[in-house]
């Protein structure tokens, strides 16, 4: 077990690290000059002096070979310093760190919602007897991913805000500025979860243990939620896992939809104005995200099924 | 072989991730692979047309059969040919309004109502069907190329070379997909076709994955030993016997691809890094409407279900294609 949570967590680092050489690569081809941006932020018009450029350009390392920039740079963000904000100048951490509760709540929100709701429609679709009910239940998921969320979220407000004001249209208040921006982000993700759960249900509900349990009696109900739910949740763990990126990208549409404040807005803005410090923090923070959710999931895999531990110390990557 | 078909349902639905097993565990991915599998018992595809030659009347029963699939091939039809004719649909200028006439709701003059300009929305939204579809062509055509090339490559040159491929295909999936696109966004520019390559690129894991997990598939067959065996070439090997019948499964993703990269140019011309204004781009026209959702609930209602059609449309029709290429082999 040991051995297993060593191998993963030198994984993560692994990919943690190419996924910042990579977002490096990408913003340094930028072919607009990010220090001229800078600069011209200051000055609404007119000419920029050149010494002052060149003098910013140093301060910022852009003048130096890229292998250079690259080294001084990873060496700076493996202490966690991603630099400055080019349009605010404050650093891309602290930025970060402050838009990041707001987000985290919206889609830790969005991630039980989907869990629950799309784990729920995969259950009922498979405990129902009647045909009918059952088909609509399994031609929602399609639907769900495959309608844009921006727009989910501005049929929602349409109808729940400005035809009954139920909830509030837009910003950061409190519980029930929460619930429209849940809903939407919990769409696309609920709408997987449900396919995938649904799936390995009726693959879980074929096998012979299923056919034990209902012979000493066991009902629908508690044959699906013992005994078939722990075997077919696995694949949907996985899928959970690697939603989570996807979830806190969907921020920046959702949070531009609601206008609330968190890391999605500063994306969006960041990516506006060409900010490549916090772009790049951003980046990065997604692979974090993403890394670390799977991490997580790596590590419940064993309490659901001790038999994955075995395999995989044997062998770690699948070929 | 089913498995990696679900491979690539997965990557396309999700719009994004795939089955990443940059950090993901061996066998619950495996299992997990099987996403956006079509779970419909209802239109489960019969044995009526098991074997090789579908002429049009099987086809046209096929269809006829499976009224979801049938709206799905003609709502892609009326968008192709919106796309290349916009005449055959509308006559009115997308870009000229009528001020006197703004606002109007949807009724027999205006279809879908019209904007803030007077300008016709349903006309907008027709025009607007060609600069998505570009977008959206440009944004799969270049995963499918460079995604494909990349798993081929690695599937049939294997050793070292694989290895690096594939960690590189890992990386790519480890950044949220919108992420990416956003930092190529800013790195390119503005604009329909950058943000076209912008999502192409963050979805050329998905095809290089699927790519090589089927060329090492079809390596393997007995068919192809056999012409190696013969002092075949490994041109005429690749170009022959791996390239046509590993394509199936990679064009299968290439339509659910279709489906997720119109929600994700839809997205990023939503956040206003598409068109600039004027250009009737189906993700601008929504966020162009938002302002106006209080008054005019058809600006953003009504062009969102073009969009919503649309990725419908080709996630139904790769299912079908799915079930028709598992069936052929």
């Amino acid at each position: 077990m040991r051995l297993y949570v060593v191998k993963r967590l030198a994984q993560a680092l692994g990919v943690l690290w190419a996924a910042y050489t990579v977002s490096f690569l990408v913003l340094d081809y930028l072919p607009g000059d990010p220090v001229s941006a800078m600069a011209g932020a200051g000055a609404d018009t007119g000419q920029v002096d050149p010494a002052q450029l060149a003098a910013l350009r140093h301060e910022y390392g852009f003048d130096k070979p890229i292998l250079a920039q690259y080294a001084d740079y990873l060496g700076r963000a493996v202490r966690g310093d991603f630099g400055d904000s080019v349009s605010t100048g404050r650093p891309v951490t602290a930025t970060l760190a402050d838009a990041l509760p707001q987000t985290l709540q919206l889609t830790g929100a969005a991630l039980l919602l989907a869990v629950f709701l799309g784990g729920g429609l995969a259950v009922l679709a498979t405990y129902t007897t009647r045909r009918w009910l059952r088909q609509l239940l399994l031609s929602l998921p399609p639907l769900g991913v495959s309608v844009p969320t921006f727009w989910v979220g501005l049929v929602l407000v349409e109808l729940f805000s400005f035809r009954t004001r139920l909830f509030p249209a837009f910003g950061n208040d409190g519980l029930r500025g929460l619930v429209l921006p849940a809903v939407t982000l919990a769409v696309p993700t609920g709408a997987l979860v449900a396919q995938v759960l649904a799936k390995s249900l009726f693959t879980a509900l074929d096998q012979a243990y299923v056919e034990t349990a209902r012979a000493k009696g066991a009902g629908r109900l508690r044959i699906r939620l013992r005994h078939a739910l722990r075997n077919a949740s696995l694949p949907a763990l996985t899928v959970v896992g690697l939603l989570a990126g996807q979830l806190i990208a969907g921020s920046v549409v959702v949070e531009t939809v609601f206008s609330r404040d968190g890391l999605g807005r500063v994306t969006a803005a960041a990516v506006t104005v060409q900010d490549i410090p916090l772009v790049q923090g951003v980046v990065v923070f997604g692979a974090l995200i993403f890394v670390a959710a799977n991490l997580i999931v790596d590590l419940v895999y064993p309490l659901l099924d001790p038999r994955i531990v075995v395999a995989a110390s044997r062998k770690v990557r699948p070929a | 072989m089913s498995r990696t078909l679900a491979d690539g349902a997965t990557a396309g639905t999700a719009g994004t991730a795939g089955t990443a097993e940059a950090v993901g565990p061996v066998g619950a991915v495996e299992a997990a692979a099987g996403l956006a599998r079509p779970v419909e018992p209802g239109i489960d595809p019969g044995p009526a047309n098991a074997g090789r030659g579908v002429g049009p009347r099987r086809f046209l029963l096929f269809l006829l059969r499976r009224p979801g699939l049938l709206a799905s091939v003609l709502v892609l039809v009326l968008v192709v040919l919106a796309a290349f004719w916009p005449g055959l649909f509308t006559s009115q200028d997308p870009l000229h309004g009528v001020p006197a006439e703004n606002f109007r709701s949807p009724g027999g003059g205006h279809w879908f109502g019209t904007d803030e300009l007077g300008r016709d929305v349903f006309s907008r939204v027709v025009h607007g069907a060609q600069l998505s579809l570009k977008a959206t062509l440009i944004a799969v055509g270049f995963a499918f190329v460079v995604g494909g090339l990349i798993g081929l490559v690695a599937g049939f040159v294997g050793r070292w070379v694989e290895d690096v491929l594939m960690r590189f295909v890992d990386v790519l999936l480890s950044i949220p997909s919108l992420f990416l696109s956003l930092a190529l966004v800013t790195a390119l520019g503005y604009g329909t076709v950058k943000v076209a390559v912008a999502v192409g690129i963050a979805s050329v894991a998905g095809f290089a994955r699927v790519t090589r997990a089927e060329v090492l598939r079809v390596r393997q067959a007995v068919f192809v030993e056999a012409s190696r065996s013969c002092g075949a070439r490994w041109y005429s090997v690749l170009g022959r016997h791996v390239l046509p019948n590993a394509a199936g499964p990679v064009i299968v993703l290439a339509t659910l691809e279709f489906g997720a990269a119109i929600l994700a140019v839809s997205s990023l011309s939503f956040l206003g890094y598409g068109a600039p204004p004027p250009a009737p781009e189906w993700g601008t026209l929504i966020s162009d409407g938002r302002n106006y959702l209080a008054n005019a609930w058809w600006l953003t209602a009504l062009p969102g279900l073009a969009i919503a059609a649309t990725g419908l449309a080709t996630n139904r029709i790769a299912r079908a294609l799915d079930g028709e290429w598992s069936r052929q082999r």
